[in-house]
């Protein structure tokens, strides 16, 4: 789960990990509320106003209704911050990762503007080939990270996190001093990270990304930015956290996908998908694509789906208006076929079909479920394998 | 011959008592496997299907003399479940739970280094020797005895496999799903070094998947060490970046753990790939053929 980046500072912030003032606003006069208490506090009339959309590349993100004007705004007064709030909110950001209808911005987050002196790169995640949290960390803040990474790897410092020691201070020094701090800024630094590596287990987080983070001309150290996002499995056990999900931010469909603890992702094309097995399902969508077809979604049903499940997913796949056909893909093991045949033939009595469907049936229960579709009367194709399956959707939906 | 599991490994079953884990335990007993007892925690000293019920793992493997266990213990309970396995030196930890915190699975895994026991999965079908031995999900029933070892991280497509190889006559020494998790116990190399190693073995499907680096690995060590044909297939070739494809480590990031990426390293290494999930059995079939000649 991704979330904003001012509730990633927010939590940052109670974990003792030092960000800029700042203050979440959903209007302008909010904006301006915020942006007269920052002033206020700091004395610095210079206030940023930051698009909060979870998409990144915001800085060089545009507006369609106001081309000249970027995600983020560096402003002099609380009238100025009301003024660009008013532009913001409400307005279409497009930004490399949004894609071309971009994202309506409905949350600002208004910011002390800070002096700064350097920029740095600090990322926390799993490294799958250690199996251990590894925090990493770059002089080259501010910069495309995985630009860095590509072109220049020696520039990206890593320290692997012992699970049963967290990040050790002599870690956090090592990277203070190779990042070129020294003195009490480097003092602030290990303080920075040990409260960040202790922040990431606490919080079951997935990922931790500041970039940047700022060394300012006074010597200290603060996450300018937060890219925070969680560990899916293990929400069960924060609560409080689910609060923090933005519906705006969420695929409606994936949202309901979600209600049935099914796995779905919307996809472009128009050939819906049902399939047992995540790596099946990606195949089923590869198979798809090679026989010249493109999937509109992928879809893991899960291994101990229920006949209602099913239905509720079928019925996902058919909301889809871009749907030029379906297909079904089952390889029973612990699912049975008879099960996804009673789930299917249910759905298409309740929502209709109006549009090709092959059911490709094989293990469990196998010929009890191709019996089911046999009799249903419904207009099924059936299929003998994955092969014949993928051949007969793409040749019927076009 | 086979790897791993035979006719007399003895298995337990972590969390017997549980719907799936008592399900799937008849069926292994049905398939002929030598299932010794199961642990839950509080119901020690009762019975299930005939077999003795203990609290721990330690009662059950000084009980039966078990030199494997299953675990079908729910995600938030599962990783404690690996890691009493390994205090009682089970030789095999068997993880079919899908769904354990990452963290959870970064300190089972810490835990297990310097034990004796090995893992496979979590988030995993499990593991199968044809006619001998079915530890985990997988339908017994599309097995059969043969020369071919097949390792897998995605369960439906181990399946899709298995059948075209008993399809076309090959058949399987053993089956090894290792799951789909970003975290997990046995990998790639660790299976082929088995099957290399295993006389019986003849052939080897591996079945990759996008995300994380686990397949390039093994193509380095295919290029080196493998002297069997080995085909190969990558699901996810079409997925688009950033998303996450249901199995939490399938995803492309950072333009690292591409389908290419992978299909060109397993290429380099002399691997066969089949071009869609239904050459899987006549890719295999041509290499051996090849071989042969």
């Amino acid at each position: 789960m991704k979330i904003h980046e001012y509730q990633g500072k927010e939590l940052l912030r109670a974990a003792g990990v030092p960000v800029p003032l700042s203050q979440v606003a959903f209007s302008a006069a909010e904006a301006k509320a915020a942006a007269a208490e920052i002033i206020r506090r700091t004395g610095n009339e210079v206030v940023v106003v930051k698009t909060q959309i979870h998409a990144g590349g915001r800085g060089k993100g545009r507006f369609k209704e106001y081309p000249e004007l970027g995600g983020v705004k560096v402003v002099k007064g609380a009238q100025a911050a009301h003024d660009i709030a008013e532009k913001m909110l409400g307005s279409t950001l497009v930004t490399i990762q949004t894609g071309d209808e971009g994202k309506k911005v409905q949350r600002l987050l208004i910011e002390q503007g800070m002096n700064i002196a350097r920029e740095l790169y600090i990322g926390l995640t799993l490294d799958r080939a250690t199996s251990r949290v590894t925090i990493m960390a770059s002089t080259e803040g501010g910069m495309d990270i995985e630009e860095v990474a590509e072109h220049t790897p020696e520039k990206i410092l890593r320290e692997a996190i012992d699970p049963a020691i967290g990040l050790a201070a002599f870690q956090a020094r090592k990277l203070a001093y190779a990042l070129g701090l020294r003195g009490a800024t480097a003092h602030r630094m290990v303080t920075f990270l040990q409260a960040l590596a202790g922040a990431y287990e606490r919080l079951d987080a997935a990922l931790f990304e500041i970039n940047p983070l700022v060394i300012t001309a006074e010597g200290d150290v603060l996450a300018l930015d937060a890219k925070v996002s969680f560990d899916d499995n293990a929400l069960y056990r924060h609560k409080d956290l689910e609060a923090l999900r933005d519906p705006d931010e969420e695929d409606p469909a994936e949202l309901e996908a979600k209600k049935w603890d099914l796995s779905y992702v919307n996809l472009t094309g128009s050939i819906g998908c049902m399939v047992n097995g995540a790596g099946l399902a990606m195949a089923t969508m590869d198979i798809i694509k090679h026989f010249g077809g493109e999937p509109a979604n992928f879809l893991d049903v899960g291994g101990g789906a229920t006949a209602e499940r099913v239905t509720a997913a079928f019925k996902l796949i058919t909301r889809d208006p871009s749907i030029k056909g379906i297909l079904v893909n089952i390889f029973g093991g612990i699912m049975k076929c008879d099960t996804i045949a009673t789930g299917v033939i249910t759905a298409v009595k309740e929502v209709g079909l109006s549009v090709p469907l092959v059911v490709r049936l094989e293990g469990t229960n196998v010929e009890l479920g191709k019996k089911l579709l046999d009799e249903s009367g419904l207009n099924v194709v059936t299929a003998s394998s994955l092969r014949d399956a993928a051949a007969k959707i793409v040749e019927m939906s076009q | 011959m086979s790897v791993l599991v035979d006719k007399n490994t003895r298995l337990i079953v972590q969390g017997l008592t549980g719907k799936v884990g008592l399900f799937h335990a008849e069926q292994s007993l049905k398939y002929g496997t030598k299932v010794v007892g199961g642990t839950s925690p509080g119901k020690g000293g009762e019975s299930i299907l005939g077999l003795p019920v203990f609290d721990t793992v330690a009662d059950a493997v000084r009980g039966t003399g078990a030199d494997a266990t299953v675990i079908f213990v729910p995600p938030p309970f599962a990783a404690d479940a690996i890691m009493e396995a390994a205090d009682a030196e089970v030789p095999l930890i068997v993880c079919i739970t899908e769904g354990i915190p990452v963290a959870d699975m970064i300190k089972a895994k810490r835990y297990l280094q310097g034990r004796s026991s090995r893992l496979i999965g979590p988030n995993c079908p499990g593991i199968i020797t044809p006619d001998q031995c079915r530890i985990g999900i997988m339908p017994g029933y599309i097995h059969r005895p043969g020369r071919i070892g097949v390792v897998s991280r995605s369960g439906t497509l181990t399946y899709e496999a298995v059948h075209q190889l008993t399809a076309l006559g090959l058949g399987q020494t053993t089956a090894i799903g290792i799951g789909g998790d970003p975290v997990n116990g046995t990998n790639f190399v660790d299976c082929l070094r088995l099957f290399q190693e295993d006389p019986a073995t003849e052939g080897i499907v591996m079945i990759g998947e996008i995300g994380g680096s686990a397949e390039e690995d093994a193509a380095a060590f295919i290029k080196d060490h493998v002297t069997k044909p080995v085909i190969g297939f990558i699901a996810g070739r079409t997925a688009p970046p950033g998303k996450r494809m249901g199995h939490a480590g399938a995803i492309i990031s950072g333009g690292k753990g591409t389908a290419d990426a992978k299909l060109d390293a397993l290429k380099d290494a002399g691997v066969a790939i089949a071009e869609t999930p239904s050459d899987l059995g006549s890719t295999m079939a041509a290499a051996m053929a090849k071989r042969a000649s």
